[in-house]
This record gives C-alpha cells, sequence and structure tokens, in this order.
C-alpha cells in the first residue's frame, strides 16, 4: 500500500514563474479515419485556462480521440484546435497520462521522470535529476527514486506516470482514464493528489472518465460526450475545496442525476 | 508478487530436474531391454557401457571435438548476432525495407542447410572458416526474426509519448526500441545456440576429411566408416552437451550483462 502523507499547507510551495496555462478551443473539428469511422464530429468546445474539465460517456464515444486531437498526436480531418495562447506539444507545453503508467521498465522511477527533459535536450543530466527527484517527493514517492516499475505497486506506477507528465511544467494537461485500473481506494487518493499538484500548478486539465462521481469530485466542469459529439460543458455547482463528504450531499446527487440522464440520452 | 512467482520457479526447476533424469532413466531402461530382447550386434546397437567405455576412451578426442565445434559455433552465433541485429535494425526503420528483403530472409529459414554446404565449400574451401560461415547462416533466421519482432512491438502509447516529447527516429531507436528488443535478442540467440551446433556439426561433416580439422562432425563421419559405433553414439551425446553448454553460455551472459534489460515483467524470455 502507498499512502502518501497528505500534506496541508500547500501554498507555500506555488511557483510563481511557472508558465501560465492555455485555453483550449475547438471550432467544428470533425476527426475520421482512413476506414471511413468518425470518432469526433462537429465538436465546439472551449475549455478555459486552468480549469480541470472532466469528458465522460460510453466506451468507444470518441473521448480519447478527442483528448488525442487536443494533444496534437491526431490532426483534425476538419475544423481546428488551438491552445491559447499558442503552444505546441513538441515544446513539452502538453503533457499526457495514459490509462497505464507506460514506463520504460529498465528505468528507475528518476530515470522515467526525468525522461520527458532527456528527450527534449533540456538541462544538464544533473539538473534533471533533481527535479525528477522533486517530481517524485511531489506525489508522494520520496523514497521509491531509485526502483524499478516492477518493485512499485500499480499506485505507485501511476504516481510516477503523473511526476514524469509534469517534468516539463505543462500548462495542458491531459489524462485518459488515468485510474481506472486502480480500486477505489487508490483512485481516491490519486484523485486528491491530482488536485493537490493542480493547487499548485494550476495548469488547464482535462480528464476522461467513466466515473460520474470522480468527474464531479475532482472538475470545474463535465462535458458529456456520445456517438462523437459532445453536449455544452455543464458547470459543477459545487464549491471548492471537495472532500468525500460531499457525495453525501444533495447538490452532489442532484448534479449526479444531471449528468447520468444525460448520458442516457439517445445521442 | 514477483517472490511468489520466483518461488514457484524453483520449485517447479526441481520438478523439471527430477523428470529430465526420469526420462533419461527410462531411455535406458529400454535400450537395454531392446538390447535383450533382440539380440542386436555391437556394431548396430551397443550397449550403455560400451559407449560409456568408448567415450572414456576417446576422451581427449571428444574433448578436443567439442572444443572446435564449440568455437565454431559461438563464431558463427557471434557473427550471426552481430549481422542479425543490424539487419533487424534496417528493418525496423522503413517498412519498405521490410517488404522488399524479408522473403529472402525466409529463404534463410527455408533453404536445407545441408543443401548449400558442398556449394559453400567450392567457394570458401575445406576449412574453419566455411564451418563459421554455415554456422552463421543456420543461426541468423531466429535473430532477426525475433529482434525485429521485438523493434516493432512498442506500445502505442510509449511511441505517442517519444513523439509528443519531439523524439526523432535515432533517439526513439535508441532510448525506446532496442532497449525493447534486448528481451527478444536472447530469445533469439537461445534458439540460435542450438541450431548453431548443428550447422557446425553439419558443415564438418563436409569438411572433415578435406582438412585437418578434428570437430565432433569430422569425428562422427570418420568413426561411422570404421564402424566404430560406440564412439559414433558417444560423439552424439558429446553433440548434445556442447549444444547445452552454448545454450548455458548464451543464458548466463544475459543474465549478467543484460539484466537490466531482460529482467522485468515484459520480458519475452522469461517462459524459456
Amino acid at each position: 500500500m502507498n499512502l502518501a502523507p497528505s500534506r496541508t499547507n500547500l501554498t507555500t510551495n506555488v511557483n510563481p514563474s511557472l508558465p501560465l496555462a492555455s485555453e483550449i478551443r475547438c471550432e467544428a473539428v470533425e476527426l475520421a479515419f482512413s476506414d471511413g469511422t468518425r470518432a469526433v464530429s462537429d465538436v465546439d468546445l472551449r475549455i478555459p485556462a486552468g480549469s480541470i474539465t472532466s469528458l465522460v460517456g460510453p466506451s468507444g464515444c470518441g473521448k480519447t480521440s478527442l483528448l488525442r486531437l487536443f494533444a496534437g498526436l491526431e490532426k483534425p480531418s476538419s475544423g481546428r484546435v488551438r491552445l491559447e495562447p499558442m503552444i505546441s506539444a513538441v515544446a513539452g507545453e502538453i503533457a499526457f497520462v495514459f490509462q497505464q503508467p507506460t514506463l520504460l521498465p529498465w528505468r528507475t522511477a528518476m530515470e522515467n521522470v526525468q525522461l520527458p527533459l532527456e528527450l527534449m535536450g533540456r538541462f544538464s543530466k544533473s539538473q534533471r535529476m533533481e527535479i525528477a527527484s522533486q517530481l517524485l517527493e511531489d506525489v508522494g514517492l520520496q523514497d521509491a527514486h531509485l526502483k524499478k516499475p516492477h518493485e512499485l505497486s500499480g499506485g505507485m506506477r501511476m504516481r510516477v506516470s503523473i511526476a514524469r507528465a509534469l517534468a516539463t511544467s505543462p500548462r495542458v494537461l491531459l489524462l485518459d482514464e488515468p485510474f481506472a485500473a486502480l480500486d477505489d481506494i487508490l483512485r481516491g487518493q490519486l484523485g486528491e493528489l491530482l488536485l493537490e499538484l493542480w493547487s499548485l500548478r494550476r495548469f488547464t486539465a482535462v480528464m476522461v472518465t467513466h466515473n460520474i462521481g470522480e468527474a464531479i469530485l475532482l472538475s470545474d466542469r463535465v462535458v458529456v460526450m456520445r456517438g462523437g459529439r459532445t453536449d455544452a460543458p455543464r458547470v459543477n455547482p459545487l464549491p471548492r475545496p471537495r472532500t468525500d463528504a460531499l457525495r453525501r450531499t444533495v447538490a452532489f446527487g442532484e448534479f449526479y442525476g444531471v449528468i447520468s440522464d444525460a448520458l442516457r440520452e439517445p445521442s | 508478487m514477483k517472490r511468489e512467482r520466483r518461488g514457484i520457479d524453483a520449485t517447479s526447476w526441481v520438478v523439471q530436474s527430477v523428470s529430465v533424469i526420469a526420462v533419461a532413466a527410462v531411455a535406458i531402461v529400454v535400450w537395454i531391454l531392446v538390447l535383450e530382447l533382440f539380440e542386436l550386434p555391437p556394431i548396430l546397437l551397443p550397449s550403455p557401457q560400451r559407449v560409456l567405455d568408448a567415450a572414456m576412451r576417446e576422451r581427449d578426442t571428444l574433448i578436443r571435438g567439442m572444443f572446435s565445434t564449440g568455437i565454431a559455433a559461438a563464431a558463427g552465433l557471434a557473427t550471426a548476432l552481430l549481422i542479425g541485429s543490424f539487419v533487424a535494425i534496417l528493418f525496423s526503420q522503413s517498412r519498405l525495407i521490410r517488404r522488399a528483403f524479408f522473403p529472402y530472409v525466409i529463404f534463410l529459414q527455408t533453404v536445407p542447410i545441408v543443401a548449400i554446404a558442398p556449394l559453400l565449400i567450392t567457394w570458401s574451401g575445406y576449412r574453419f572458416r566455411t564451418v563459421v560461415i554455415v554456422t552463421v547462416i543456420i543461426s541468423l533466421f531466429p535473430i532477426i526474426s525475433n529482434v525485429t519482432a521485438g523493434l516493432m512491438t512498442i506500445e502505442r502509447e510509449l511511441a505517442d509519448l517519444f513523439r509528443m516529447y519531439g523524439a526523432g527516429r535515432i533517439k526513439r531507436l535508441w532510448k525506446l526500441q532496442i532497449p525493447s528488443a534486448v528481451p527478444y535478442l536472447v530469445l533469439g540467440a537461445k534458439i540460435s545456440s542450438g541450431l548453431a551446433v548443428i550447422g557446425a556439426i553439419v558443415a564438418e561433416f563436409f569438411v572433415g576429411n578435406g582438412a585437418s580439422y578434428d570437430g565432433l562432425g569430422t569425428l562422427m563421419t570418420g568413426w561411422q566408416a570404421m564402424q566404430r559405433t560406440d564412439a559414433l553414439i558417444a560423439a552424439l551425446f558429446a553433440s548434445t552437451l556442447l549444444g547445452l553448454l552454448l545454450f548455458g553460455v548464451v543464458h548466463i551472459v544475459a543474465a549478467v550483462f543484460l539484466r537490466r534489460w531482460t529482467r522485468s515483467e515484459t520480458s519475452p524470455g522469461s517462459a524459456s
């Protein structure tokens, strides 16, 4: 088990030199594959800078494709995806957390975390290791620097994966069902970790999830997606900071109902 | 979890050793029974005792033969590893190259080595070099196909990750594909270690009489001609032993030098 100490006085760590978050804008975005299937159709969406947005929807509705469009891993067949201010993924301004930790098995946690900086040729090796070491502490893994992925639990591996995504101090963090493979307790812990990191760094986060409760606890807006199309974002009425106790409130239940109704509507 | 699995490995290793020895014991009993029942002359089938005696009598010759054949097989295997890895890297870089040349790689697999050995002697002569060349040809296919598979079997997410941080071909090859392919290389080398010994012995059948060469294949043809069946069977066991030795060397070299890349859950070699 990896019960990370939950840190409370986070505001002392805020780094003012971090770059600003970016807004994501989609204008009539379509993504069709060469076999004719349409993963994403006619998506107009604005994701405000520095917000957390959840993307919920049934399997195969195009959530992952939309995320890949944001990341620049797919080019839209028509329409466009813009990031304001203009940034490019290659510059390390956008980071992606996959459903699986996707670590390099022959590298230690620290070597995995500094990989993005290494690939971009940023900093000296010792500087990169210093950054990686700090990030591992930020995700609650101060004792795992030299461990290989196979020596870590599933939750710890995901923490390493998140630390790696933050190595370049990205303005946009995209997460594709990052906690889907974890049990409920770990899922809750990692959700809290994500919120902590976000409150320190204020990146724009877009998270794909199947879990409506998780979407409500973590995000400012929830976007329901069905059959490649998105609804208008639904603004989360619940105040921050949010704790698990919110799950028992009427407001939580109402918002939950709104989203699950929207998911059930025919597309 | 990992430790548990290793525990099971340890007991299964004992079970395996015992069952291997049991099979050998049964085979020897059957061997003796066949001798008793059919009263076969020693020239057709000598008794296990006669084979053992022959092995002791020809001990020095057999050890020298194993050494010569072993050097040829090891040299061929090492050359095949170098050439095979290089070819696999070329294959991994271009679909066009792969499509154009892979059929010829399959030719390496399907061509009967016995059929091309005489041709190679015509070109290269009755010498050690020819034996090594035959060994290279027979060892090459498993290495090319395994290493190519290793270089190409990259998780899509990892490939995306490298792309997102602007890693080019060389960085992807060096930091992602080659390390991922190491377990496949080890697997290929293990498969080829047995083939290399076969290749060397087959080549020696042809080269043997023409040169002052004393490999196991040469000894076998000689003893067959002299109808010394007991020594011939002893040489057969020596070649099997040599194959196992070469396999063991590959295993140890991989365990010592390539541990970093092979000791992980994703290793395809863990099944061997």
